[in-house]
């Protein structure tokens, strides 16, 4: 009898210790050469629950097609994206819209219920540009959407406000300002999965365009002064993308040098694009509407909230799982636009780690 | 019914009067406290807890220690506005980290790394002044001072970490920091930074003593455990005089490997093993950012890397890409 109680305390010792694991099974993706540890792990039930939030919306059906019908522009006013679409394409955008952004609140979400061409409404001039940004990702940023492309659903899945966005993080609240200056670390960061590291990696990266590479391009010293903190700043941002589209290190990167890129994988160039992509959407299309949004929906410091790759990857390797977004609806790729704010060159990146 | 000897726990606990200690020469602190007997301690170790010796260096290093540790906590507790939940749920995350690079070696304010530097300072006098006492108890006990210079071996790689190379590199902020998670994420943001620092010579090696450290220490564990039926626990009887419980380790190890160590090598063994563990990680650690800059890249260029044949085509850096979007 003392036995047993012995051996079940020890056992329930160290099942408090596995406390903070996921159990097993899971399943595990080979990715690269053999030997390289270049392995996806999945748990099916985590992948299970991924599964519910990723689903495709149901697509809208096509318009009467009208040609030589009056386009959107000639029959209703204030029309600016969208008036060389026809009525029936227009309305039927209108309709999908809805679905996709505000399908509880309905049109008066954006428009004013007694004048539809009305700019009153806040949420009908963020609309308006969040559709030219849906064009310009759709356009501009094929390298690394490439035909699958966005709609609003992709970011929205029927909310109003995207599940996933970031604000600049609320300032340090110190009491006494001589001591526990948290050097923009060291608590349980959700940007990083909960590790000690930056709990702001975005700004540095999805807003301003500071170096990613911290790691030397020669064997011996070369000039390379990244310090380690940088260092945490890049492994922050490194970990949200991790986290953000549910893969390893492993998906992007051969661990043996993480800077190499001639053993990483593809999907490591199609990141380099979202990453610039990203800076663009939140510099040219965010930002300036935070004069534009009511002070309840921005942030703590008055920031408009911005993207990162959880607002469209929201725990899947591709939103949706690669689900085909704009073949349903050509107008949201439309070469209209093409006068769209262009992307700012991202800064001169230094050349990747060579073999010598 | 198992024997007493097969046992996790010593089973067996002989009750005497406490033990002084031996009589020590003028010059000498007299040790401190009554001593007491505790059960518990006994099946673990010695049930006698004290005297302690404490002394000049004992003291010193305890209040240094402690200095020290107010100063982390104290930061700690502020870094969450002076919120005691929040410093208890998030102690693990906490941290006072080291000065920014911008300071290079210059004293910063104190909440700019300030109070880093002087934790560090009397972290450091409290680890030296608690060597001194070890090295010097054990010549008052007329010992060797092996567990000092073991002790020294673990020094060593703190001042490296700390100390040592931060001024070699011309930055505290190169230094980890203290915290607990803190100081694992620095860990590996370190290997990052450096190119990965499994290509280290010296960090193989280290790893190679560290878990070479532990085997050896099964290995003799388990030996002298089996042969306690025959007074094997007695090692130092049996390195003077060897007797049966000697003789049947040292043949099950010659059966079983063809090789054995002896009653008093196996202690050579395992001191070497543990010392060089921090002696070569040490090493490792100094040449780091001074001497190389990316392990993986030297690794390649001394063919330590091994290359694997290609997997995916064609993957090139997009910031070298003439012309490309951005």
């Amino acid at each position: 009898m003392k036995a047993t109680l012995r051996i079940s305390l020890v056992l329930a010792l160290a099942a408090g210790l596995l406390a903070g694991c996921e159990r097993p099974p899971v399943d595990s993706v080979q990715r690269g050469y053999r030997g390289t540890a270049m392995v996806g792990v999945y748990n099916p039930r985590t992948v299970a629950l991924q599964e519910q939030n990723n689903q495709p919306p149901a697509a809208q059906p096509p318009a009467a097609a009208i040609p030589g019908g009056p386009t959107a522009g000639q029959v209703f006013q204030n029309v600016k994206v969208l008036g060389s679409l026809g009525v029936g394409d227009f309305s039927r955008l209108m309709v999908a819209m809805t679905a996709w952004v505000a399908p509880t609140q309905g049109c008066t979400y954006c428009h004013a219920a007694d004048n539809m061409a009305s700019d009153t409404l806040y949420t009908k001039v963020v609309a308006r540009r969040m559709l030219e940004m849906t064009r310009q990702i759709n356009t501009e940023w094929k390298t690394h959407v490439v035909e699958t492309g966005v709609t609003c659903y992709t970011c929205h899945r029927g909310q109003p406000v995207p599940a996933q966005v970031w604000f600049a993080p609320t300032p340090q609240r110190q009491a006494v300002l001589t001591a526990g200056n948290d050097a923009l670390q060291n608590k349980p960061a959700p940007a990083s999965a909960l590790a000690s590291l930056p709990y702001d990696p975005y700004s540095p990266f999805l807003l301003q365009a500071n170096e990613i590479r911290v790691a030397g391009t020669t064997a011996l010293p070369a000039g390379n002064r990244n310090s380690i903190k940088k260092t945490e700043f890049t492994y922050g941002l490194m970990m949200h993308m991790s986290d953000a589209l549910g893969v390893n290190c492993t998906y992007c990167h051969n661990t043996a040098s993480f800077g190499n890129w001639s053993t990483s994988t593809p999907q490591r160039t199609t990141a380099w694009y979202g990453i610039r992509m990203t800076r663009d959407l939140n510099n040219n299309y965010l930002t300036p509407l935070t004069a534009t949004f009511p002070k309840p929906r921005l942030g703590p410091t008055g920031d408009v909230a911005k993207v990162n790759c959880a607002t469209c990857h929201q725990g899947a390797f591709k939103p949706l799982y690669g689900a085909p977004m704009v073949k349903d609806h050509p107008e949201l790729v439309a070469a209209a636009t093409v006068a769209a704010a262009p992307a700012p060159e991202p800064a001169a990146a230094p050349a990747a780690p060579k073999k010598k | 019914m198992a024997a007493e000897y097969q046992n996790l726990f010593t089973r067996v606990q002989v009750h005497g009067p406490s033990y002084p200690g031996v009589p020590l020469e003028r010059g000498n602190k007299e040790r401190e406290g009554p001593p007491v007997h505790i059960h518990l301690l006994g099946i673990i170790g010695d049930a006698q807890l004290g005297p302690i010796y404490l002394g000049f260096y004992g003291l010193a290093s305890i209040i240094c220690g402690l200095i020290a540790f107010e100063i982390i906590g104290l930061n700690m507790w502020a870094s969450v506005n002076w919120d005691p939940v929040q410093f208890i749920r998030q102690l693990p995350w906490l941290a006072l980290e080291p000065p920014s690079a911008s300071y290079g070696l210059h004293i910063p304010p104190l909440n700019e790394g300030g109070w880093w530097l002087m934790a560090g300072f009397f972290l450091t006098a409290s680890l030296l002044l608690w060597w001194i006492r070890m090295y010097k108890r054990a010549i008052a006990l007329g010992m060797g001072t092996h567990v000092a210079w073991a002790f020294a071996a673990a020094i060593w790689l703190y001042l490296v970490l700390g100390f040592i190379r931060p001024v070699m590199m011309g930055a505290w902020a190169e230094a980890v920091p203290f915290g607990l998670f803190p100081h694992l994420d620095w860990t590996a943001a370190f290997s990052i930074r450096y190119g990965n620092l499994f290509y280290n010579p010296f960090h193989m090696l280290s790893i190679a003593f560290l878990y070479g450290a532990t085997l050896i220490f099964a290995m003799h564990g388990a030996t002298i455990l089996a042969v306690s039926r025959f007074g094997g626990e007695r090692e130092i009887e049996q390195i003077t005089d060897r007797g049966t419980a000697s003789e049947r380790a040292a043949l099950f190890w010659r059966w079983t490997m063809g090789f054995n160590a002896t009653m008093e090598s196996i202690h050579r063994w395992g001191w070497w093993f543990a010392v060089l563990c921090p002696l070569t990680g040490g090493i490792g650690i100094l040449l780091t950012g001074t001497v190389v800059d990316n392990w993986y890249l030297w690794g390649v260029k001394h063919h330590i890397a091994p290359s694997y044949p290609a997997v995916f085509q064609n993957v090139i850096d997009p910031a070298l890409l003439q012309g490309a979007k951005p």
